[in-house]
């Protein structure tokens, strides 16, 4: 007799989603000026969640007025007392975190087992560890009396939206600066929720700012004469675009965008962790992942033995409900993005690469994507270049060290690789010589509010986390 | 005084460590700050740059590869070239600022020294720059910075010799490789700067000079898909907005113009605008399996 | 793979071959799948599996045939208030309590099984431990769980405990021509490392050992998730190498219903159903049964059980 393990949802109940929210601005929220709200529905069951403000060019001028005046008075304060409100603001996360990831989880489709365990924690002590930045700025070995450098206009994507709210508003705000940030279109609650946070924290109004909206909600942003910094967390594509709208302005920049990061495994790695690597760093968040390892480069002779184990654990990956806790991999964010996905796939397929993928139910409502895997690609087809973002993994062989470093470089992409090797010389050289701002050496995709993440060439520039993400808030 | 008549000097190209004329066949005439004639320089092409970048392409695996303590003795020996041609930098920024000899002397010798700054700082970038990372967990973490890779700069306008060196020396002392357009109305310090570079150890490649209109050659480097970076230090704002809208298509990052005196302290901003920092993880665990307390 | 074991050297080059182990990788994998949470219908099956797999322990220096008789009662109706209750795997013992046991559970499927070859130490003469397993069989032990010279492993001779396991497998045989299964027990608390953990499952497999056991229960550290895992990655393996299928035997430290739950999920999803039997998985425990029957009497009655509603032996 098999062992099925029973639903085991985690409860609704801990979550109270409004009908509708408005835009944060100035402490308080209201409507949109001209009235214009859009819906966010949950992706695994495409039921209508809420229904949230469209932030209008007007409701982006009032919010950086109102992130502009607070400017002055938060960018005096003593920086011990702006830590105390970062580190209020980590506890109540920390207090609230149960709530968050059960609406990170209905608003984004990823598995309760992820918010849970890794988005909530990494939240939480992302703010936790700027909070102590606030008062030691002098100390940050960026010179004596560094100054923020005033309104920062933050885009962030949906893919990990709390997180990603964590890494652009914590260092921002232990700098001095104040912030307006635009949430991604499909996964705005969390944010606004964050805004609540802010009100229970007793953050002064106006150093907070959250405006819902789609892409012209955030391109109004990016180019507000009142904005000095732009941080940007999305798609390459659009990455570009904002920094040809901020290219003569003395607005500071920074972007992380895509990537196609290679993971490389070597004969000697050590097997069963090199496939949990994988499976984790293609099929976290379904893959929907800037850094995620979505080229698996494997040396050609434990090619066969390795796409065995590597087929063999997928097929225990659980897909479905995202509450359920002991769901893998939930839905995929939207429709939009899964018709993405389908088109690449299929690209590979009509290539001449073969797919795999195990056998599983999907359900009937909502964006789903099984994990799915292609053998025989090579790096002229598109899904061993293009960004995928979703749960396909593109499998290339390699024969020497030398093949597999020029492979994982031969992208416009930078941002992550890993390798898998027993010997720790090799994996030192290999690290040395991959172009990637990350990389995962007999591990994959871990994060940590220390360590600075960011990427090389189209991956984007500037970093966040640890003491570099704190240069892009500051005038040095 | 002798009636001898002096051999005039032809001022070439430094393109991967040779002298080559612009490809293009073109000169301009540079003349000193009364408009006297001075020499023919090369008006470099689009085409010269992009054989510049190939230049500097090829240079880059290497240097960068190299030692930081090498990097540092060959920048070490760039001053001390320089420094046994002082005389011939001092005229020829007198010439093409139109200053004393006592004040081109003072830029001569900041430039000079700038070179000693830098030499000293190669192997010292990844210790302000890097260092491990407390994770919250059995890891191994450690930031270190790396050489971005193609650096194409515009060099400052008014000072020839100094603000070039300003902007080129930090790319190098990085590791990264160089391709710099010279002053348009002030290239013939830069130009002969290329001499000194071919006799210090440099490798052809690290470092390439242009003279010519940054206007003209500029564009296609701040398209080029295999420029990593600009520095448009002499770009005038017009031109710098239109480099570095060009510049997104491959999001080379870019030091914007700002008003800079040459003379001050250099700081580390150019230093840090050319790396990037790659974070590498690996885990740590125990000695033991299971809590084992070796 | 006859080869493999041709000489020290060839066994030595085989078993440093095999893949290394990431110890960080490894306990996260082992932590991750104990998150799984195990509900309602999942929990009861899984409770009633954990009892039927548990070899009820007792290997005290106090021994004695009277506690010996208890405990068989107890393996054979765990829960007096429910005869629904599934038996124990087997009780396991002490040589010199091999007949009382089997006496006491004549005619039950539950098995006795005795540990022999001078457990827990193993430090004797090859004859000693020979007599010893033999000893144990004659008395009628249906399994035989042995310990591994691990001083012999730790310096290198690996040929030296192979032929040991061998030896000591002949010695499981009875004289009717059928044999006493032969779990051999590692010590993975005193190997330390997990790559030695690896190599040893290889070697005891490559013996022939019809299980693989983490330990004695008598040092420090005894079953971890991460150290089962490791073994039944290499039960996997090796049954994919050569067609053998062999059990594993985690013992030791195991005491709460929602600790072997968590050793089940590794199971299930390392290895899979067909190891989710007590033919190819036990628990060497003692204090995890009333726990574990505390747990039922939950399920199956919606109040929370106390240790005074299960039988102290």
């Amino acid at each position: 007799m098999a062992f099925e393990y029973a639903p085991a949802p985690e409860s609704r109940s801990v979550v109270d989603i409004a009908p509708s929210y408005g835009l944060f601005i100035d402490g308080e929220f209201r409507e949109a000026s001209d009235g214009k709200v859009f819906k966010t529905v949950s992706p695994s069951t495409e039921e209508v969640l809420s229904e949230v403000a469209q932030a209008s060019a007007e409701d982006v001028d009032a919010a950086v007025k109102a992130a502009r005046k607070a400017f002055e008075k938060w960018s005096a304060l003593p920086g011990a007392e702006r830590a105390k409100y970062l580190f209020r603001i980590a506890r109540i996360i920390q207090e609230r975190s149960r709530e968050l990831a059960v609406l990170e989880t209905l608003d984004n489709g990823k598995p309760i087992k992820e918010t849970r365990d890794a988005d909530l924690p990494l939240v939480a002590a992302h703010f936790f560890y700027y909070a102590g930045w606030a008062d030691k700025l002098d100390h940050a070995g960026f010179g004596p009396g560094p100054k923020p450098l005033g309104v920062a206009g933050q885009v962030i994507p949906w893919n990990f939206p709390l997180l990603m709210l964590a890494w652009k508003i914590a260092p921002a705000l232990a700098a001095g600066n104040t912030v307006v940030l635009k949430p991604a279109e499909t996964t705005p609650l969390s944010a606004l929720f964050f805004a609540d946070i802010c009100r229970q924290a007793g953050l002064p109004k106006g150093v907070v700012n959250i405006l819902t909206g789609d892409g012209t909600t955030g391109a109004a942003l990016v180019a507000h004469d009142g904005v000095d910094k732009v941080a940007f967390t999305g798609s390459t594509a659009v990455g570009k675009a904002i920094a040809r709208t901020v290219a003569g302005t003395d607005k500071k920049l920074t972007l992380e965008l895509g990537g196609k990061g290679a993971n490389i495994v070597f004969d000697d790695a050590p097997i069963d962790q090199a496939v949990e690597g994988i499976i984790n760093g293609i099929f976290f968040n379904q893959g929907q992942v800037c850094c995620a390892g979505s080229r698996l480069l494997v040396q050609e002779s434990i090619q066969d033995e390795l796409l065995d184990a590597l087929k063999r654990r997928m097929s225990t990956l659980r897909v479905g409900d995202p509450l359920d806790k002991n769901t893998d991999i939930g839905a995929i964010n939207s429709a939009e993005q899964l018709a993405r996905i389908r088109a690449l796939a299929d690209s590979g397929e009509a290539e001449g690469a073969e797919r795999w993928a195990p056998a599983c139910e999907l359900p009937a409502n909502g964006y789903w994507f099984a994990p799915t895997l292609f053998t025989g690609v090579s790096q002229a087809h598109r899904i061993a270049r293009e960004e995928i973002f979703g749960p396909v993994l593109s499998v290339l062989t390699f024969r020497t060290p030398g093949e597999a470093v020029a492979k994982a470089n031969n992208s416009e992409y930078g941002l992550s690789a890993g390798i898998w090797t027993e010997k720790g010389s090799r994996m030192l050289a290999v690290a040395s010589k991959l172009r990637a701002g990350v990389v995962w050496a007999n591990t994959f995709n871990k994060f940590d509010p220390t360590s600075p993440f960011g990427g090389y060439k189209e991956s984007g520039f500037g970093r966040e986390g640890g003491r570099h993400g704190l240069e892009a808030y500051l005038d040095v | 005084m002798s009636d001898r008549l002096s051999v005039f000097k032809t001022y070439k190209l430094f393109v991967g460590g040779k002298f080559p004329r612009s490809e293009s066949g073109r000169v301009y005439e540079v003349t000193d700050s009364k408009g006297n004639w001075l020499a023919n320089a090369p008006l470099s092409s689009r085409k010269d740059g992009r054989d510049a970048v190939v230049a500097a392409r090829k240079a880059f695996g290497g240097w960068s590869g190299a030692t930081a303590y090498n990097r540092g003795q060959i920048l070490y020996r760039v001053a001390e070239m320089l420094e046994g041609r002082r005389d011939q930098f001092v005229a020829e920024v007198a010439d093409a600022e139109g200053l004393s000899k006592s004040k081109a002397a003072a830029q001569v010798d900041a430039a000079i020294d700038r070179w000693v700054w830098y030499a000293g700082w190669t192997d010292k970038i990844a210790q302000i720059a890097g260092g491990t990372n407390p994770v919250a967990g059995p890891f191994f973490n450690v930031s270190s910075p790396e050489p971005t890779g193609v650096v194409a700069v515009v060099a400052p306008q008014e000072s020839s010799l100094l603000g070039l060196v300003s902007v080129i020396a930090p790319v190098i002392a990085g590791g990264s490789t160089v391709v710099v357009v010279a002053s348009e109305k002030a290239p013939l310090p830069a130009l002969s700067l290329g001499e000194v570079l071919a006799t210090s150890d440099v490798p052809g490649g690290v470092v390439n000079i242009l003279s010519g209109k940054a206007a003209e050659i500029f564009p296609a480097l701040a398209a080029h898909q295999d420029v990593n970076a600009l520095d448009l230090a002499g770009a005038d704002a017009e031109l710098a907005k239109a480099l570095e809208i060009a510049a997104a298509d491959n999001l080379k990052r870019v030091v914007r113009p700002q008003a800079v005196d040459w003379s001050a302290d250099p700081g580390t901003k150019r230093l840090m605008a050319f790396q990037e920092t790659k974070t590498v993880w690996h885990p740590t665990g125990s000695l033991g399996a299971g809590g084992s307390s070796y | 793979m006859a080869d493999v074991t041709a000489s020290d050297a060839s066994l030595r080059r085989f078993l440093h071959g095999l893949p290394g182990v990431d110890p960080v990788g490894l306990e996260a994998r082992a932590a991750a799948l104990g998150t799984r949470s195990i509900k309602t219908t999942a929990k009861a099956y899984a409770i009633d599996l954990a009892i039927s797999m548990i070899d009820l322990t007792t290997l005290e220096g106090a021994d004695t045939p009277g506690k010996v008789r208890a405990l068989c009662a107890k393996a054979l109706n765990p829960d007096p208030t429910d005869r629904g209750t599934p038996r124990t795997a087997a009780i396991c013992v002490y040589p010199d309590m091999v007949a009382t046991a089997a006496e006491a559970l004549a005619g039950s499927e539950v098995k006795v099984a005795s540990v022999a070859t001078a457990f827990p130490a193993g430090r004797a003469a090859l004859p000693v431990k020979l007599a010893d397993t033999a000893d144990a069989v004659a008395a009628g032990a249906d399994e035989i769980d042995m310990v591994i010279d691990r001083g012999a492993f730790l310096s290198g001779r690996y040929l030296s405990v192979f032929e040991e396991i061998k030896a000591v497998k002949d010695a499981c045989r009875r004289t009717d021509g059928s044999a006493a299964r032969l779990k051999v027990i590692f010590e993975t608390g005193e190997l330390s490392t997990y790559d030695n953990i690896r190599r040893a499952s290889w070697l005891g497999m490559l013996a022939g050992a019809d299980f693989i056991k983490t330990s004695t229960g008598k040092v420090a550290v005894n079953a971890t998730p991460a150290n089962t895992l490791l073994m039944l990655e290499a039960v996997r393996d090796f049954r994919a190498a050569t067609g053998v299928q062999v059990g594993v035997k985690p013992a030791g430290g195991i005491r709460t219903t929602k600790d072997a739950l968590k050793f089940l999920v590794l199971v299930n999803e390392t290895v899979g159903e067909e190891w989710l039997t007590n033919e190819w998985f036990r628990f060497g425990a003692s204090s995890l049964l009333n726990d574990l029957l505390m747990q039922r009497q939950k399920l199956s009655t919606g109040r929370y059980s106390g240790p005074d509603y299960v039988t102290v032996d």
